[in-house]
């Protein structure tokens, strides 16, 4: 039962942005990216190693990351990887833009909120963003409500008290920030 | 130009700091929605701009003067005239009918007993309650009376309402409907409406919403929202200029 709510509940964490995320700490193998990933974002579900290397060819290809020379030791791989300038911009892109209003998206934010932490950044601001995302888009559709047929009104209901459960989580995650960096720095 | 404004306004209760340089304005005909955390100071705020709590420091101003200043009888004359008020709980006289309620503002504005309970039955009619005005308002459900109170709010066809949470003693499907008519209302009457409320649902029927927080206000989604639609450059470039200024 677990591993089917953790797995439909981080089925939109895009692994590619976020292992992006996890080397702007520091330039790190993949064995340790996988590592933090199953530890953060996983939840039950592990990132195959395969994926793993997969994600980090294609990054490398588009110039997102550079691969260090091989280093000796066991496994498969043991090519230190660092993020570029472009990677660089693409994570802080991807941190700063709010995420498309739309209910059952706690797992994308979840996964903002920990790297913003995780790499000092102003998780604040980005909740803040968000609020005012999810805000907009509640008015929209309290605006459709009043104008619309009755079937349109109990889907935009539908919508509304979705929107209104993740404000609670932003408010929520908001008022938790000081402990959250506490607890993924300390990790 | 705004209508009300609040100009870095503290306000304590004893050790206990509520508003710690607090600043909105509120334009004419705005509906305004001020959200917070609970002891966030959104409430203060509220009392602080109707002018049922003087502020420690800072300003107020409505409709071009200073509220803050005026004394007592002056701000009791001013939220009598100028003023209506819908809070969580009504407050309405639950001895008095619906039609004493409602027609009562009137009455202390020495508007004549028979034009009073005219005005009274056209508000009752308009907000659906046409056939409870001899009721006591003890006697009806939360809705309804919550319903008499928009009424009483609208009736002296005030410049602006305060509502403090309006709906929060009511369902969702209730709250809803006295959202709908308090707000349409108000639009037909050009009045500006400030709203404290911590639900999200409630503040979506506002033009614009702020967040208070540790006694500031913290938060405007107008700004917030432009900025979320900004290319990420003009959000930095903005934030430097603040900065800049600052």
């Amino acid at each position: 039962m677990r591993d089917v709510y953790t797995e439909s509940i981080f089925a939109g964490v895009s692994v590619p942005l976020t292992l992006l995320g996890l080397l702007e700490r520091e330039p790190s193998h993949g064995y340790d990216l996988k590592r933090d990933y199953d530890a953060f974002f996983g939840r039950g579900k592990q990132l195959p190693f395969g994926q793993v290397y997969a994600t980090l060819g294609r990054l490398a290809r588009d110039g997102k990351v550079v691969a260090g020379e091989a280093e000796p030791g066991d496994g498969p791989d043991r090519k230190r990887y660092a993020i570029t300038d472009t990677g660089r911009t693409e994570v802080d892109g991807w941190l700063a833009d709010p995420v498309e209003p739309e209910p059952h998206l706690q797992t994308l934010l979840f996964a903002k909120v920990t790297l913003a932490l995780m790499l000092g950044k102003p998780a604040d601001e980005y909740l803040d963003r968000q609020r005012a995302a999810h805000l907009s888009r509640m008015q929209e559709l309290t605006q459709l409500k009043r104008t619309g047929p009755l079937v349109d009104v109990l889907l935009a209901d539908h919508a509304l008290f979705h929107l209104e459960a993740d404000l609670r989580w932003i408010d929520l995650a908001s008022a938790r920030l000081t402990e959250l960096a506490e607890a993924v720095r300390k990790s | 130009m705004s209508l009300i404004e609040a100009r870095n306004v503290h306000k304590s209760f004893g050790q206990t700091p509520a508003l710690r340089g607090a600043s909105i304005a509120v334009g004419q005909g705005e509906i305004l929605a001020i959200m917070g955390p609970s002891g966030s100071g959104k409430s203060t705020l509220l009392h602080c701009l109707a002018g049922i709590f003087a502020p420690d420091a800072g300003e107020v101003w409505f409709d071009g003067g200073r509220l803050d200043t005026l004394d007592e009888a002056a701000r009791t004359k001013l939220r009598r005239t100028a003023f209506g008020f819908v809070f969580q709980f009504g407050q309405l006289v639950p001895e008095l009918t619906a039609a004493d309620n409602v027609a009562l503002p009137l009455l202390l504005n020495r508007v004549r007993r028979r034009a009073a309970y005219k005005t009274a039955q056209t508000w009752l009619d308009k907000l659906g309650l046409g056939d409870k005005g001899g009721r006591r308002t003890g006697e009806l459900s939360g809705g309804e009376a919550q319903r008499v109170a928009v009424a009483r709010a609208l009736a002296l066809a005030p410049k602006l309402i305060f509502a403090d949470e309006p709906t929060g003693s009511l369902d969702s499907l209730t709250g809803e409907k006295v959202m709908d008519l308090l707000v349409a209302l108000a639009r037909e009457q050009g009045a500006t409406v400030v709203i404290v409320t911590h639900d999200a649902r409630v503040a979506a029927y506002a033009d614009r919403m702020v967040m208070v927080r540790d006694g500031l206000v913290s938060f405007d989604l107008g700004t917030a929202q432009a900025q979320a639609t900004a290319p990420r450059h003009a959000v930095a470039d903005s934030a430097s200029a603040a900065k800049a200024a600052n």
